[in-house]
């Protein structure tokens, strides 16, 4: 793979000079590959990653599986669209195994997501059950250790008692 | 409690007086200078560091996982005094592999409890009383020790930014006495990053052939070496095989420092009194270990590769991130450190060092803690993140910037 592409997906923070730097290119290449990369549709975005509970203690988020009903011609492609068009909804995923979609959800809290299942997932057309299971706790999200603790360095000198 | 303890240690000195007791060649050995500098880093805890000689990535885990299924199974027996053949078998068709060398796994290979031993038991080996022991400086704190307590007589050889820090036949021709035994080549270098091309080998190989010298060569960096040219080992060097002692161990290579793995790699007569000293001394280095370092042999390629790579860019986003700020910087081409010199500041390595935990909490280790050729300059480890490295340069850039910082 491109570790052009490995950095960014770790830090997309990273400067053009740092990144060429790193990969011992030109600081035009980096441009150019990036620019490349998002015309193609390899890179989507670049966003932060939020520890929102730190922010709003309420905040909860869901996982959900659903079983659809595919449409004849358009399987789970238009379902998928129809679902994804919530701001609520996180990402969409089609599943091989007991169930069909598997929809991740944020809400402002539990109930919002409740509210969120019950009136506008459930009533869909297409969908024959949903199951909600609450995040809990997020220990690691996209690669990201939430919480510093976990990553500290346990290492030491080679000279200490 | 502490009180306590006073009282405890009062008492006990007026009965003996350990200086009489103890060996007075131990107590004379000078205590290690990267560990005075690590007590004033403790004294913060919010010190981002640059100084840790271990990588950071963690032991593969398919390597952790054969250690634990040999626990499963109970194998937790003393191995063979030399190592499990099958290990030293894999070392001998790793060492074959990547450095075109022959050594036969049943009498030329000893398995040891880290590169450490094997160096300390070479050393033990090889000098007699009064025997001079040559050692390339900045290196690392325990070729000198270890030689005295071998009963030799350390003698320094100083390196230079200029000749890249490699040992030049010159330098080494200069120090030589009819009392010359060994000569230590450390490299790739830590603190230096220092690496001999095949070149440079070849040169001090003349010198070594024509006054009869025996070589310890620690190349415990083997495989971190960075750009076009892989690590040339002495030993594969014409008629070198014989005079050598290789050390080389998992440490580094497979990212398995506390597994306190290594190997020495010799003609079978040397290895033979190795082994003595190593079975009265140790028995037999951790069997867990030596289960776990069969794999990492086995199947390990890859993640060498992948830790190659990762260093790779860290060092020059390192190099780069020194130079711009002004303190030129030594490209290095082997292990995971930089040694920039900070000469320009005005301050000592110590001083820089010391200002530089007060002032922006950075710690580094000061460079004559690697002898006193490496006055002028720090060590600086680039096994860290990324994300860390980049935040530890911007605060030294800001101290660097500012002067020399509060006393």
């Amino acid at each position: 793979m491109d570790q052009l592409l490995s950095l960014l997906n770790e830090n997309a923070r990273l400067t053009t000079k740092q990144l060429a730097v790193m990969l011992n290119i030109s600081e035009d290449e980096v441009t150019k590959k990036i620019a490349q990369y998002e015309k193609d549709g390899v890179i989507r975005g670049y966003k932060a990653l939020v520890n929102w509970e730190k922010v709003d203690k309420n905040k909860s988020s869901a996982l959900i599986e659903l079983r659809v009903s595919p449409k004849r011609d358009r399987g789970f492609d238009e379902i998928a669209n129809r679902i994804m068009q919530f701001e609520e909804v996180d990402s969409v995923y089609l599943m091989s195994g007991g169930y069909d979609l598997a929809v991740k959800v944020h809400g402002k809290s539990m109930h919002d997501i409740a509210v969120f299942v019950m009136r506008k997932l459930a009533t869909l057309d297409s969908v024959l059950s949903t199951s909600t299971h609450f995040i809990l706790t997020r220990y690691k999200d996209g690669g990201v250790i939430l919480d510093p603790e976990g990553e500290q360095d346990e290492r030491r000198s080679v000279f200490s008692d | 409690m502490i009180l306590k303890a006073n009282r405890m240690s009062e008492g006990v000195s007026s009965v003996i007086d350990y200086r009489h007791v103890l060996n007075s060649n131990v107590q004379a050995l000078k205590p290690s200078g990267i560990r005075r500098f690590f007590d004033i880093a403790n004294e913060f805890d919010d010190v981002i560091s640059l100084s840790i000689g271990e990588p950071d990535f963690m032991t593969p885990w398919h390597v952790r996982e054969e250690a634990i299924r040999n626990l499963q199974d109970g194998n937790t027996w003393y191995s063979p005094n030399r190592g499990f053949l099958e290990l030293r078998r894999e070392i001998s068709h790793f060492i074959k592999l990547h450095y075109h060398i022959d050594y036969d796994p049943k009498a030329e290979i000893l398995v040891t409890v880290g590169g450490s031993e094997a160096i300390d038991l070479a050393l033990r080996c090889l000098v007699s009383p009064g025997d001079e022991v040559l050692i390339p400086e900045p290196s690392f704190v325990c070729y000198k020790p270890l030689t005295q307590m071998a009963g030799g007589v350390p003698v320094v050889i100083e390196t230079k930014e200029e000749e890249k820090f490699r040992l030049k036949p010159e330098a080494l021709q200069a120090k030589i006495t009819p009392k010359s035994k060994v000569l230590i080549l450390p490299y790739p270098n830590n603190p230096t990053g220092a690496v001999m091309h095949r070149a440079d080998l070849e040169k001090i190989a003349d010198v070594v052939k024509a006054n009869h010298l025996m070589v310890l060569s620690d190349e415990i960096y083997s495989e971190l070496t960075y750009g076009d040219s892989r690590h040339v080992s002495f030993a594969s060097l014409d008629g070198m095989k014989e005079c050598t002692v290789l050390v080389n161990g998992f440490s580094k290579t497979f990212a398995m420092t506390g597994w306190r793995l290594g190997y020495a790699a010799a003609p079978e007569p040397i290895i033979t009194q190795m082994t003595k000293l190593h079975q009265f001394g140790i028995m037999s280095a951790p069997t867990t270990a030596q289960h776990a370092a069969v794999e990492a042999l086995k199947n390990g390629e890859s993640d060498i590769i992948e830790m190659r790579e990762q260093y790779d860019m860290r060092r020059r986003l390192i190099v780069e991130g020194f130079n711009s700020m002004g303190l030129s910087c030594f490209e290095p081409e082997g292990a995971f450190y930089v040694f920039p010199c900070i000469k320009s500041t005005g301050l000592s390595s110590e001083e820089f060092s010391k200002r530089l935990v007060y002032n922006e909490r950075v710690a580094v280790v000061p460079g004559n803690a690697f002898g006193d050729c490496g006055e002028g300059y720090v060590r600086v480890s680039y096994s860290y993140s990324t994300k860390h490295i980049i935040e530890a340069l911007s605060r030294i850039g800001r101290f660097v910037k500012k002067g020399k910082g509060l006393p």
